[in-house]
């Protein structure tokens, strides 16, 4: 018995595997007919039945030719938060598209695979894109699966667009473009923030020294900073092995007698150093970058604590312009949470990536090559208001010019300063 | 008569090992001559191309576990550290020389550098901890493999005209010229190695690992080391020094760990020391490999590293629930390997194929 139900299980997996083929999860090829239809159906039926009706449709539809844009990003392990983020961000952004008319008369496909943080299998992930016939790569969402992929990407000659890589050599190769800020970019623009409003002279900072994002900006503001005469009294590094307790590099600040505490790192460890300040009473202002968004979201969080904390963030959900509020109320309806910059980032992403394919003028039957040099062309000539900035424009280094927002957290809500 | 018939019983015995060496070098040759077919035809997903390479570190890293765990008897839970070790040694080498030297002397050179390095860490290691007795290397071997990856992630590596620059604070304290080149920059690790590796070389290192390995457990030292495995103190005993065959045994494997580093940090252009691929989980897949293939199996251990590192690349198109039948499937292929019931049913399985086959043969 117990045999017969394991060769079943395995059977089962193995039939499974080979009738989903290329990803259930975030395709979007299936229309509203075929997504009735399969409702009631078990799980595994449902994704087989969807992507059934989904070549149908295909097929029947000759003139109705699908553009195929690949996404990679984690959507399992300790940073799926931004992974999923993304991808939902980027599927909204799709199934807007597809209801306006789609991309030059062509529907969307999205298609968002795992990485699980981990170049090789960003490396995989993307192999896995191609032989989906991906034509576009949306990502990735995390620095240095990034940088793996992007060698790749230049290799077949196909456009990348990543929402979220911000280290420096993610956009190295022509064809890769980038909508957040580079690391550099935070980490020089927080110094001048700071200096050119006077907020502190002296400055400490708590970084996660084994993390790319937060060293790189760490790096880049310790160099503006002797531009604005701002003075580092304290370096305070921890890394991801040890991110509990910072009373210690909280009671070096205190001692440095900083006006000022420069927090680029997530906002999980943030809040716990907002609290672990509370504690010891030491009263000082924090500052930020992109990373402490979400700290108002945090579980069992005081945000009290928070107030007063200022970060530059390109995107904050409680903007009050349409397209923004637009977005966070379709966002809360499908997926249920308030999105943060990462989803903003996707969304973008998409958006951008419909921009450049409609001045490039791309049809169904260019080949990967054709579009990526159509696209990297065209990423020059385009502007794009999106939700993580306004007249966002590119120049050929892959580089997005936008202007960094800077928010305050007061009363419990993100506001502009 | 009797003479004679002990005589026949050792050559059979020695032919058999010698078979079943060069059933396991043909397996390897086999497997190469229907890729490389299959990839000229163009019947290889670009899914599959690009896991060929991996598939040949993680066959080598088990392999080299295989002879630790298998052959020592001896638990090791560091060998994502020595691949570490070999794969930020040969990168950085690699890195340096990226403009002065022709590709594939570089990469010679680099797979020299990442065995020795990691051949030293794993000699260094072993000194200390061989002596003791008892689990002491799997309690060891853990905490070095975290002690590497943080050391490397705090580790600043640069070089310019003055020559080497190095820190362990941040980027800004190496002092570097203008046109200096960082090699390796903290968490960011080692970035824009040259991509020197491919199938060919990683299955002409299987077949050098496994040359080295099975040449190994069938010398003299081979045998001494098996001795210590299964009784110690009678190995002692008859005069083996229990801790230099130990200490051989075990930088071999740290060395060829190093090996499949060096492949696996010129297959991708970034190399970090996340605790994804190089921290404790990785080492306990590698395990797993072992485990899985049969303790002491190299064969076994070959096999069990590709289908584990392909399972969860094609399940992929399971989205959210791959990684739970990656999970079942471990489980199902641990019952099948080792439960007793399990063990049973596969024995009657063969003696009903093989007692089939000897029926028809007399008929």
């Amino acid at each position: 018995m117990k045999k017969k139900m394991l060769s079943l299980v395995l059977a089962g997996a193995m039939t499974a595997a080979m009738l989903t083929g290329c990803g259930s999860s975030a395709s979007t090829g299936t229309n509203d007919a075929s997504a009735e239809t399969a409702e009631d159906a078990s799980a595994t039926e449902d994704t087989a039945a969807t992507e059934e009706s989904a070549e149908t449709t295909e097929s029947t539809e000759s003139n109705g030719a699908t553009f195929k844009i690949g996404g990679i990003g984690p959507l399992t392990g300790g940073a799926a938060v931004y992974g999923i983020a993304a991808m939902n961000g980027s599927q909204i952004a799709v199934d807007e598209i597809n209801e306006a008319g789609g991309i030059n008369g062509m529907t969307v496909e999205l298609n968002f695979q795992d990485d699980e943080l981990d170049a090789e299998k960003s490396v995989n992930a993307y192999n896995a894109l191609k032989d989906w016939g991906a034509q576009v790569l949306d990502g990735c969402v995390t620095s240095a699966c990034s940088i793996a992929v992007s060698a790749k990407t230049a290799e077949d000659q196909m456009f990348q667009i990543t929402p979220s890589g911000s280290a420096v050599e993610c956009v190295a190769n022509d064809n890769a473009f980038r909508i957040c800020f580079s690391d550099p970019n935070q980490g020089s623009a927080s110094a001048q923030y700071i200096g050119e409003n006077g907020l502190a002279s002296k400055v400490a900072v708590i970084y996660d020294s084994s993390d790319v994002y937060s060293s790189g900006i760490y790096e880049k503001f310790a160099a503006e900073a002797a531009n604005q005469s701002i003075e580092i009294v304290s370096a305070g590094a921890f890394t991801a092995d040890n991110k509990t307790d910072f009373s210690v590099q909280l009671q070096q600040a205190k001692d440095a007698g900083a006006e000022l505490v420069f927090l680029p790192i997530y906002y999980t460890e943030a809040s716990l150093i907002l609290t672990q300040a509370a504690d010891m009473g030491f009263d000082v202002d924090f500052f930020g970058c992109d990373g402490l968004d979400g700290i108002l979201n945090v579980e069992n969080f005081d945000t009290s604590l928070a107030e007063g904390v200022m970060l530059l963030t390109p995107f904050a959900a409680d903007a009050t312009d349409d397209l923004t509020v637009q977005f966070v109320t379709t966002y809360k309806e499908k997926y249920g949470e308030t999105p943060n910059q990462f989803a903003a980032d996707g969304y973008d992403t998409v958006y951008t990536i419909k921009a450049a394919a409609e001045k490039a003028g791309i049809t169904a039957d260019m080949s990967n090559e054709e579009i990526c040099a159509a696209l990297t062309a065209a990423m020059t000539e385009i502007t794009v208001d999106g939700l993580t900035g306004e007249g966002i424009t590119w120049d050929a280094s892959g580089e997005p010019t936008k202007a960094p927002k800077a928010v305050v957290i007061k009363d419990g809500v993100y506001t502009a300063m | 008569m009797p003479e004679y018939g002990i005589m026949e019983d050792g050559m059979k015995k020695v032919s058999k090992t010698t078979k079943n060496n060069l059933i396991t070098y043909g397996m390897v040759v086999l497997a190469y001559i229907i890729v490389q077919i299959l990839v000229s035809t163009g019947h290889v997903s670009s899914l599959i191309q690009g896991l060929l390479v991996p598939f040949c570190t993680y066959v080598i890293v088990a392999v080299a576990l295989n002879l630790t765990v298998g052959i020592l008897g001896e638990l090791s839970l560091g060998h994502a550290g020595f691949m570490c070790v070999g794969a930020f040694a040969s990168a950085v080498f690699s890195l340096a020389f990226k403009e002065t030297m022709p590709g594939g002397l570089r990469f010679f050179l680099a797979l020299i550098i990442g065995a020795a390095a990691a051949a030293l860490v794993g000699f260094l290691v072993g000194i200390p901890v061989l002596r003791l007795r008892g689990d002491y290397l799997a309690i060891v071997t853990l905490a070095f493999g975290e002690i590497i990856k943080n050391i490397i992630n705090a580790l600043y590596l640069g070089v310019d005209g003055s020559g080497l620059h190095f820190s362990m604070k941040d980027a800004l304290s190496l002092n570097m010229e203008e046109d200096g080149l960082m090699l390796i920059k903290g968490a960011q690790g080692v970035t824009g190695t040259p991509n020197d590796s491919n199938f060919t070389i990683g299955v002409v290192l299987i077949l050098v690992t496994l040359f080295i390995v099975l040449n190994f457990i069938n010398s003299r030292t081979g045998r001494a080391v098996m001795s210590i495995r299964d009784n110690r103190i009678a190995a002692e005993s008859v005069g083996i020094n229990v801790t230099k065959y130990k200490l051989i045994a075990f930088t071999v494997s740290a060395s060829l760990a190093g090996v499949a580093g060096v492949l696996y940090a010129h297959n991708l252009s970034t190399l970090n020391a996340l605790p994804k691929n190089f921290g404790y989980n990785m080492s306990i897949l590698i395990l797993v490999f072992v485990v899985l293939g049969g303790i002491g199996n190299i064969r076994g251990s070959i096999i069990a590293a590709v289908l584990l590192t392909l399972l969860p690349e094609v399940l992929r198109g399971l989205s959210d629930y791959r990684m739970l039948i990656y999970a079942i499937v471990l489980i199902a292929m641990m019952i099948f390997n080792w439960s007793p019931n399990a063990i049973f049913f596969r024995k009657r399985l063969k003696q009903r194929f093989i007692g089939n086959k000897k029926l028809k043969k007399e008929a």
